[in-house]
């Protein structure tokens, strides 16, 4: 992975000093809070409902063993003991007290990490396919190009005040695991015919208030202007994105607004002048960049095929955790290991010190020091031989780790929701555990197959609702939780908005609703084989509907 | 000035250094359990709320100062909206790691 050089630390070093003496002028009085928000925000903290809360980078989800240990470290020296994963990647503690936050970022500076662009309206995290750098299907690791746009967007100053927060996604495969249409820009890198390296090029995608998919704007993008057209893409948005109403400033709102082929025609204006220029990548450059990234020596080990297959053969518990978790490495005697972050009945995304701690540990014995976060809220060991998979499995057993849930009913997305944020409208925790408690039966689970449930507290969307394949908002009605629920969503190559079905459900009917789903998919799919979301594209939203409402949807 | 429709009000805010909900309290001092709270029953009451939370925020003592609404209970005062009351209860969840460790074990 990445590693800081003396510019990096002396940058970090410096902005967590100048960040120590703004808390210490606030907490003198020497600065008011509204000065001091926007200071504290760019520093990735927040004020919740119960306490400030510490969003901390996580660079394309990439994290060493020493970095998570940190991050546990902090969890219970600063904080009650645990943290919060997110769909950005990143991870979130709920409890900091302002005057420890420098001391924290101190300590993050350490292991190359900190808050900066966490928050506010800037380039925020880089993310990535979580499977970068192992999987089978990738063209090359897309993790390089996530740093490149890293470095050059940090505290750029043309791009640090944008009309609104912008969010880049890269991802190296046809099959999209970074959700790369519903981000300001979305990156695939792929090859051309003569095997070189570009991006096809999507801009626009969001969900919030207003979820749109991206277009598509350039097909094959050559590697060495991935700089100059992103630039070229973020100076038409700073220029003519929306700064009277923040609810129509995002990019896809301009897109939107503009038309798509308008735009594009300004892009590539703007780039023409850009691109022959400074930002052209430099072939030296991004091997350098490369070679952080350089993939673990994997030695052979095809003893795991032979133990692996015993292994499950004895184990069904073992055997269902291999087949819902592990997916196959590019390397045949290795292979990607997901952690889940959703214990049945648990808080999707949370994660205690001790478990933080036994990640780095098994990371470093059997995972070659490598682990990432997931957004999807879960954690991944992407490099496992298979003769490791059976001791790993023992391992985070132990640790309360080893749900075999990956992809299941009960691998629910969730944001905080009012449990913890400012701005929701709704609980999305609870509502989250009742379902996985519900459906907590393995057998029923693996019987449902794969369905993804993504749960949002408001029309934020940090859950992710609009991508769900049942998507699930909570809104306050009269002064009571009151829940939507949308069909269809899919945040992947085939990415599509989900449909709100109809009037919303109580807290107390939500699961039910769910239930009355599940069931209706059950009673029409053509059979185990066709999932959730290939069974609501062929027979649409009307038996669903009809099953949510009866009588209520025919007379609709 | 006070109406038939008048609902009970009580001073809220976050402390400045750590950021936990806090009321303000009859003698003066911001108190960590509604319960403690100052209740305004009447619009005079209420000013001099919005007058102390103006003065302790521009005192740096807190920050994001509101006069909320709430429900005079046998069991104390109430507010009518969840927000308000997952702020003086806490989250409706059990977050700490044993709790979450248990469910694991559950699974």
């Amino acid at each position: 992975m990445y590693r800081y050089d003396e510019f990096d630390h002396a940058f970090v070093a410096a902005r967590v000093s100048q960040f120590r003496d703004q808390v210490e002028r606030r907490l003198s009085g020497d600065i008011s809070e509204e000065a001091f928000k926007p200071l504290r925000l760019m520093n990735g903290v927040y004020l919740q409902l119960h306490a400030y809360m510490l969003r901390v980078a996580v660079p394309y989800g990439t994290l060493n063993s020493r970095q998570m240990r940190k991050l546990g470290h902090i969890a219970r020296i600063y904080d009650r003991g645990y943290g919060h994963f997110t769909t950005r990647q990143n991870i979130q503690f709920n409890w900091p007290a302002l005057s420890d936050i420098p001391a924290i970022l101190e300590e993050l500076a350490e292991v190359e990490m900190h808050a900066i662009q966490t928050s506010g309206n800037c380039i925020r995290n880089v993310t990535a396919d979580h499977f970068a750098g192992a999987a089978a299907d990738e063209v090359a690791d897309p993790r390089p190009y996530a740093e490149i746009l890293r470095q050059w967007s940090s505290v750029h100053p043309e791009f640090s005040y944008l009309p609104r927060k912008f969010k880049i996604a890269v991802t190296a495969a046809e099959r999209d695991r970074a959700a790369i249409q519903v981000h300001d820009i979305g990156l695939q890198l792929k090859k051309d015919a003569q095997g070189r390296l570009g991006f096809a090029v999507w801009i626009g995608g969001g969900q919030g208030r207003t979820p749109l998919l991206a277009k598509k704007i350039k097909d094959f993008l050559p590697e060495a202007d991935l700089l100059s057209y992103v630039t070229a893409i973020m100076r038409v948005y700073n220029l003519h994105g929306r700064r009277d109403n923040k609810f129509k400033a995002r990019i896809k709102i301009l897109v939107h607004e503009t038309g798509v082929e308008k735009l594009t025609q300004e892009i590539d204006a703007e780039w023409a002048q850009l691109k022959d220029g400074a930002l052209k990548l430099p072939e030296a450059d991004v091997a350098a960049i490369n070679a952080y990234f350089a993939p673990p020596e994997l030695a052979p080990r095809a003893e795991g095929w032979g133990e692996l297959a015993a292994w499950q053969k004895s184990d069904s518990g073992f055997a269902s955790w291999v087949g819902r978790n592990v997916a196959p490495h590019r390397h045949p005697d290795y292979a990607m290991v997901t952690i889940s972050l959703k214990p049945i009945g648990g808080i999707p995304g949370d994660a205690s010190a001790d478990q933080m701690d036994a990640v780095a540990r098994l990371a470093q014995e059997f995972g070659h020091d490598q682990i990432r976060v997931t957004h999807e809220q879960n954690l991944v060991l992407p490099h496992v031989a298979l003769a490791d998979l059976e001791p790993l499995y023992r391992a985070l057993l132990t640790d309360g780790l080893a749900t075999a849930n990956a992809g299941l009913i009960t691998d629910i997305i969730a944001c905080p929701g009012l449990d913890y944020c400012a701005l929701a409208n709704a609980r999305s925790i609870p509502v989250a555990q009742e379902i996985s408690n519900r459906f907590a039966d393995p057998a029923r689970q693996a019987d449902i197959g794969d369905l993804k449930i993504k749960i949002s507290g408001c029309i934020n969307a940090c859950g992710h609702h609009h991508v769900g394949h049942i998507g699930i908002l909570g809104v306050e009605k009269k002064g009571e939780e009151l829940y939507q629920i949308s069909l269809g969503g899919s945040g992947d190559e085939n990415a599509s908005i989900g449909q709100i079905t109809g009037r919303g459900f109580g807290p107390d009917q939500i699961t039910d609703a769910i239930e009355t789903i599940v069931a209706t998919y059950l009673a029409n799919r053509t059979g185990a084989d066709e999932p959730f979301i290939d069974c609501y594209r062929r027979i649409g939203a009307d038996p669903f509907k009809a099953a949510l409402y009866g009588s209520e949807a025919q007379a609709a | 000035m006070t109406t038939a429709s008048f609902k009970t009000k009580v001073l809220t805010a976050n402390r400045l250094t750590d950021g936990i909900s806090v009321w303000l309290g009859a003698n003066g001092e911001w108190v960590f359990s509604l319960k403690d709270a100052f209740l305004a029953r009447h619009d005079e009451a209420v000013a001099a709320l919005t007058a102390a939370g103006d003065q302790a925020q521009a005192d740096n003592r807190v920050v994001d100062v509101s006069v909320i609404e709430i429900e005079e209970t046998p069991c104390g005062p109430r507010p009518y909206r969840l927000r308000e009351r997952i702020r003086a209860d806490g989250p409706t969840i059990a977050y700490a790691p044993a709790a979450a460790a248990r469910a694991s074990e559950a699974a």
